[in-house]
C-alpha cells in the first residue's frame, strides 16, 4: 500500500492503494468515478478508456504508479455540464444501445478528434477498431465523431 | 376508438394495483436515485405522488412520472414501454419522468425481457393502464366541476370543458382520481391519433450513458461492500477436488476462502436455473483488484465430475437428465455430429411422400451447414450485488427475469419471496445470458455466507469461460428437382449439442408438396442457453443459404424465386401448422427488392446476397452488398426490411435492426468458441474475435412495413437472416459457397 496523488479531473487526490492497482479500479473503487468501464482487463475491449494527459489510453491495465502527474480525465470530466460536442452528437443522433461500451467510445473519439479535427471514415475506423460495441451502434458511432467534428469545427 | 374490456384478471390486476397504492405514495426506491431521466433530478422532486395503476404516478404540481415495467439491456423499453402508457394517457412526453419499475408482478405484470416479447405483451396492458388513468382524472374533474364526464376532453395533460371554459392540470386531480374506483371498460385511441407512439423519442438515460452516470449492474454498491470472485473449474467436466488457500489469504484486502454448493443435492432445476458449476470455490475481499490479485494465488487441485444426473422442473413434472462427465474436444464434437447425422432421427414433420420424390428425382442437390458454440459476450461482465440477511435480502443486478430467479432465491436462501427485494438495473447487454439465474444464486449464497453486502465480479474470462453458449449446430439439406427443374420436394435433417434446432412447421414447410424435417440430439456437459433468436439464428443462415443454391439449380431470381414459394403456401399450403404469414412474408421481400434496387444496372458492382426469415411473430428481409477492401470480402452496405406491426419508438427501432445486421455479419464472420479436453480455448477478445470499426458496414438502411398491426417482436427477428444474405453476398464475391461458421476461416485459410 501506498499514499498516491493523482490528479483527476483537474482535482488533487489522495488514494491509499497497491501502486500496481490499475487506475480503471482506483477510479471504481476507490474514487466511486464508475462511468469508467470494466469491459475484458486486457486493454482488447476499450471500455475503460480514459484520457492521460489528453491522450486515449486503457485503465485497466495502467498501474497506478505509472500515472504520476499526469491529468486523468474521464467520462465524468470531459466536460462540465454533458454537453462535449461528442456527448451531444450521441444524444443527437441516440446512438446508445445497452449504452456500456459508449463512455469508453466517446473518450477514444475525444481524443481522436483533438489529433484530427476533421477525421475521414477511415481515420475514424482506426481510431476506433480497438472500442468493442457489441450492441452494434458502429454506424451511428461514425456518423456522430462526423457530427462533433462539424460542431467543433463551427466554434 | 377502438372499445377495450378489462377483462377479469385485467380488472384484478388494477384494482390490486390501486389498493397497494393506497392513492398516497411517498419516496423512491434506493435504485431511483440513478434511474430517473437525466433531465431532473428526483431528489429535487416533490415527496407527494398520487399513484393511478401501478405504471402512473402524478404530483399535485403536474409532474408525471411513469413507470418502466421491464428490464432494459439495450433494446429501447425503458424508453418505448413508457411511451405506449403516456400515449394513452395524453400527456407531453416532454415533461414525463421515466423511472424503472420495483419489481413487482402484480402491480407491473411479468417484468420479462426475452423472446422479444417486451412490446408485444405490454402493449394491450400499457395502453389499458394509460387509458384508465386518463378515464379516472376525467371522472374526478366531472365530480369536482359538476359537468358531464363525456364533455372533457384532454391534451398534453391539461383537462378542459368547453362550455364552461374550465380547465386544469392532470395534477391538480390526481388526489381524487386516484381514489376513484377502475373503469370497467376504458377507450383506448385510433393509431391514427397517435402522437407519442410511432414518432422518435429520444432515449430517456441516453444523457447519462453520455456522462458516465452509474446505471448498470456493475456500477451499484453499498457502504461496506465486500467483492466476490469465483475461481471456477477450467473444463467443463470437472469439479474442485481440494485447494489451498494459504497464500491467497496472507494478499492485503483478503477476507476469506471457501467452497459452497450452487444448488443442494438433489435440488430440482427450474428452467432457467441452469448450473454450470455446481462447486464454487469462493475468494472475498475488499477490493476488486485485491480479489483478482489474490485469486491467482490459489492452488487448487480439480478431479472429474464424472457423470451426473440433474433434476429439471418440466412440463408434466420433474425429469432427470444424464449430464455426460467425459472431457469433450471440437474435432470429436464434429466426428460425433457426422455419426448423428447418419443415424435414424425424430421425425419431425411430413408432408406428402417426400422417400418416393427423392427416389424419382431427376436431380438431388444436398449440402451440409455448421455453426459453433457461440459466447454471449455482453460488455458487462455477469455480476450481481447481494446482501442476505437472517430474515431477508436485497438483490440488485442486471437481470432479464428478477421473476423468474426470485423463486430460486427464496428455495435456495429459505425466505419468503415477499422478504427478498429485488431490484433491477440496466444491463451492459444480455443478448439471452442475462435471463438465466446462477449468478445471482452464487451473489445471494455467498453474502448468507460471509454475513455482509456483497459484489459477485466475473472477470472476462469468467464471464466467457463460464457456459450457457449458443448450441453447436448442423443441418443436412437436401431438394430434388424433376426433369423440367421443379422442385418437387424438400428435405432437413438437424442435430445438435446438445439441442436440435429445427424449426418444423417455419418456411419452406407449406410451400412444398414432399417435405420432411428431422431432429437429433447429442447429450453434452458443455452448458447451453438461449441466445438472439435461439435455434432461428441458426436455420436462418443454413435454410437461407440452401434456397440461394436451389434458385440456383432451377436458374431463378433468388427472391422471385421465394416470392414463388411464399404464393404456393398462400394459394394452396401444403400440410397443417404453417407457421409464418405468406402475405406478411413476401411484402418483405418485395420491399427489400424495391429498397435495396435489387435489378438496378448502378448496383452491379456489389457482390449482392439476399435473405429472409420469419420468427417472435416478425419478418426480416436484407440485402447485403460486399466488396473487396485490402484484398478482403468486406460488408459495405447493407438495406433491411422488418414488419414487427406499429413500430413504437422509430428511430430506436432503426438503430436496433442496425444493431441486429452489425451482430450477424461479426458473429457469421468471426463468432465462435471452441473446446480442447472440455477447456474454453477463448477466454478473452485476444482470441475470441468480434466485429470492430473497421468491420461494420458504411450503411445499414432499415425500412418498416407501415401496417397497423398490434406490435411484434423486434429484438431477435433482423438477427438471424443477416448471416444467410453474407453468405449468400460471399459466394458472388469469393465464387465459393460457404458453409462453416465463423465463415472469415475460409478467408484466413485462403489467404
Amino acid at each position: 500500500m501506498a499514499a498516491i496523488n493523482l490528479n483527476v479531473n483537474g482535482k488533487t487526490v489522495t488514494v491509499d492503494v497497491d501502486p500496481a492497482t490499475p487506475v480503471l479500479w482506483v477510479l471504481r473503487d476507490h474514487l466511486n468515478l464508475v462511468g469508467t468501464k470494466f469491459g475484458c482487463g486486457m486493454a482488447q475491449c476499450g471500455a475503460c478508456t480514459i484520457h492521460l494527459n489528453g491522450n486515449a489510453v486503457r485503465s485497466c491495465t495502467l498501474p497506478v504508479s505509472a500515472v504520476k502527474n499526469n491529468a486523468i480525465v474521464t467520462i465524468e470530466g470531459i466536460s462540465e455540464t454533458g454537453d462535449h460536442p461528442l456527448q451531444q452528437a450521441w444524444e443527437e443522433l441516440d446512438v446508445s444501445q445497452c449504452g456500456y461500451c459508449q463512455a469508453g467510445q466517446i473518450m477514444s473519439a475525444a481524443s481522436l478528434l483533438k489529433r484530427n479535427p476533421k477525421p475521414t471514415d477511415k481515420d475514424i475506423d482506426n481510431a476506433m477498431s480497438g472500442n468493442i460495441c457489441r450492441c452494434g451502434t458502429h454506424v451511428r458511432i461514425r456518423k456522430a465523431i462526423h457530427l462533433a467534428a462539424k460542431t467543433q469545427s463551427k466554434k | 376508438m377502438e372499445n377495450f374490456k378489462t377483462n377479469n384478471s385485467r380488472r384484478a390486476f388494477l384494482k390490486s394495483s390501486l389498493l397497494a397504492g393506497g392513492g398516497l405514495m411517498i419516496s423512491f426506491s434506493g435504485l431511483a436515485k440513478f434511474s430517473l431521466d437525466g433531465k431532473i433530478n428526483a431528489a429535487d422532486l416533490p415527496g407527494e405522488w398520487y399513484e393511478l395503476t401501478g405504471y402512473i404516478k402524478i404530483t399535485q404540481d403536474n409532474i408525471i412520472k411513469i413507470f418502466n415495467p421491464n428490464p432494459e439491456f439495450g433494446q429501447n423499453v425503458m424508453t418505448s414501454l413508457p411511451m405506449i402508457v403516456a400515449e394513452e394517457l395524453d400527456v407531453d412526453w416532454k415533461k414525463v419522468v421515466v423511472e424503472m419499475g420495483p419489481h413487482d408482478n402484480v402491480k407491473l405484470g411479468p417484468q420479462f425481457t426475452g423472446g422479444s416479447n417486451s412490446v408485444r405483451m405490454y402493449w394491450k396492458p400499457l395502453r389499458d393502464a394509460g387509458a384508465a388513468a386518463r378515464n379516472m382524472i376525467i371522472t374526478a374533474a366531472a365530480q369536482t366541476w359538476n359537468v358531464p364526464a363525456e364533455e372533457i376532453t384532454t391534451k398534453a395533460g391539461m383537462l378542459y370543458h368547453e362550455k364552461t371554459g374550465k380547465s386544469g392540470t392532470y395534477g391538480e386531480f390526481a388526489s381524487k382520481a386516484s381514489a376513484i374506483p377502475i373503469p370497467k371498460e376504458v377507450k383506448l385511441k385510433d393509431v391514427k391519433d397517435f402522437n407519442v407512439v410511432r414518432h422518435s423519442q429520444k432515449n430517456v438515460e441516453g444523457v447519462k450513458i453520455v456522462t458516465g452516470k452509474p446505471l448498470f449492474g456493475l456500477d451499484y454498491t453499498q457502504e461496506g461492500t465486500l467483492i466476490a470472485m469465483i475461481e471456477h473449474p477450467p473444463a467443463f467436466g470437472m469439479k474442485v477436488k481440494s485447494f489451498d488457500a494459504a497464500e491467497t489469504l496472507k494478499m492485503p484486502g483478503i477476507k476469506d476462502v471457501f467452497t459452497l454448493k450452487l444448488y443442494e443435492d438433489g435440488y430440482e432445476q427450474a428452467g432457467f436455473d441452469t448450473r454450470t458449476f455446481n462447486d464454487l470455490l469462493v475468494v472475498v475481499g475488499a477490493t476488486t483488484w485485491e480479489v483478482m490479485n489474490a485469486r491467482k494465488k490459489l492452488k487448487v487441485t480439480w478431479e472429474p465430475k464424472g457423470d451426473t444426473k440433474d433434476k429439471m422442473a418440466g412440463r408434466g413434472g420433474s425429469r432427470e437428465v444424464l449430464v455426460p462427465g467425459a472431457l469433450e474436444s471440437t474435432a470429436t464434437h464434429f466426428a460425433k455430429m457426422k455419426e448423428y447425422a447418419a443415424k435414424p432421427a425424430q421425425l419431425l414433420r411430413k408432408d406428402g411422400d417426400p422417400e418416393t420424390a427423392f427416389k424419382n428425382a431427376a436431380k438431388v442437390i444436398e449440402r451440409t451447414y455448421n455453426a459453433p458454440f457461440l459466447a454471449h459476450n455482453c460488455m458487462e461482465p455477469m455480476n450481481c450485488f447481494a446482501h442476505v440477511a437472517d430474515d431477508k435480502a436485497l438483490i440488485v443486478g442486471p437481470h432479464q427475469a428478477a421473476s423468474w430467479i426470485e423463486p430460486t432465491l427464496s428455495k435456495v436462501l429459505n425466505l419468503p419471496a415477499d422478504k427478498i427485494d429485488m431490484q433491477i438495473t440496466r444491463m451492459g447487454g444480455g443478448f439471452g445470458l442475462r435471463a438465466y439465474g446462477h449468478t445471482f444464486v452464487e451473489a445471494a449464497i455467498i453474502s448468507k455466507k460471509v454475513k455482509a453486502p456483497v459484489k459477485l465480479m466475473y472477470t472476462r474470462e469468467d464471464d466467457m469461460t463460464y457456459g450457457i453458449y449458443r448450441p453447436m449446430y448442423t443441418a443436412t439439406y437436401r431438394a430434388a428437382f424433376d426433369a423440367n427443374k421443379n422442385l418437387i420436394a424438400f428435405h432437413v435433417k438437424g442435430g445438435g449439442i446438445p439441442e436440435n434446432p429445427i424449426h418444423a412447421n417455419r418456411f419452406p414447410a407449406g410451400a412444398v408438396d414432399n417435405y420432411l424435417a428431422e431432429g437429433w440430439e447429442i447429450p453434452s456437459n458443455i452448458t447451453i442457453g438461449a441466445f438472439r433468436a435461439p435455434r432461428s439464428n441458426f436455420n436462418a443462415a443454413a435454410e437461407q443459404s440452401f434456397l440461394d443454391e436451389v434458385a440456383e439449380v432451377m436458374g431463378k431470381d433468388p427472391i422471385e424465386f421465394r416470392l414463388e414459394l411464399l404464393k404456393r403456401a398462400k394459394e394452396n399450403p401444403v400440410g397443417k401448422n404453417n407457421e409464418y404469414d405468406a402475405d406478411r412474408y413476401a411484402e418483405v421481400l418485395r420491399l427489400v427488392k424495391e429498397k435495396s434496387g435489387w435489378s438496378d444496372a448502378a448496383n452491379k458492382q456489389y457482390s449482392r446476397g439476399v435473405a429472409a426469415y420469419f420468427c417472435h411473430n416478425s419478418y426480416a428481409a436484407h440485402v447485403v452488398d460486399v466488396v473487396k477492401k485490402d484484398g478482403q470480402p468486406f460488408v459495405e452496405r447493407v438495406t433491411s426490411v422488418v414488419d414487427c406491426g406499429i413500430v413504437i419508438n422509430p428511430d430506436a427501432a432503426t438503430n436496433m435492426v442496425q444493431g441486429a445486421v452489425v451482430d450477424g455479419i461479426g458473429n457469421a464472420l468471426y463468432g465462435e468458441q471452441t473446446f480442447k479436453e472440455g477447456v474454453p480455448e477463448k477466454n478473452n477478445f485476444t482470441r475470441y474475435r468480434m466485429i470492430r470499426h473497421r468491420e461494420a458496414p458504411k450503411k445499414i438502411d432499415v425500412h418498416f412495413v407501415q401496417n397497423d398491426i398490434n406490435p411484434t417482436g423486434l429484438g431477435e427477428p433482423p438477427f438471424p437472416p443477416i448471416f444467410a444474405a453474407v453468405a449468400n453476398a460471399l459466394y458472388k464475391s469469393e465464387k465459393k459457397r460457404f458453409y462453416n461458421q465463423p465463415f472469415s476461416a475460409e478467408f484466413q485459410k485462403k489467404a
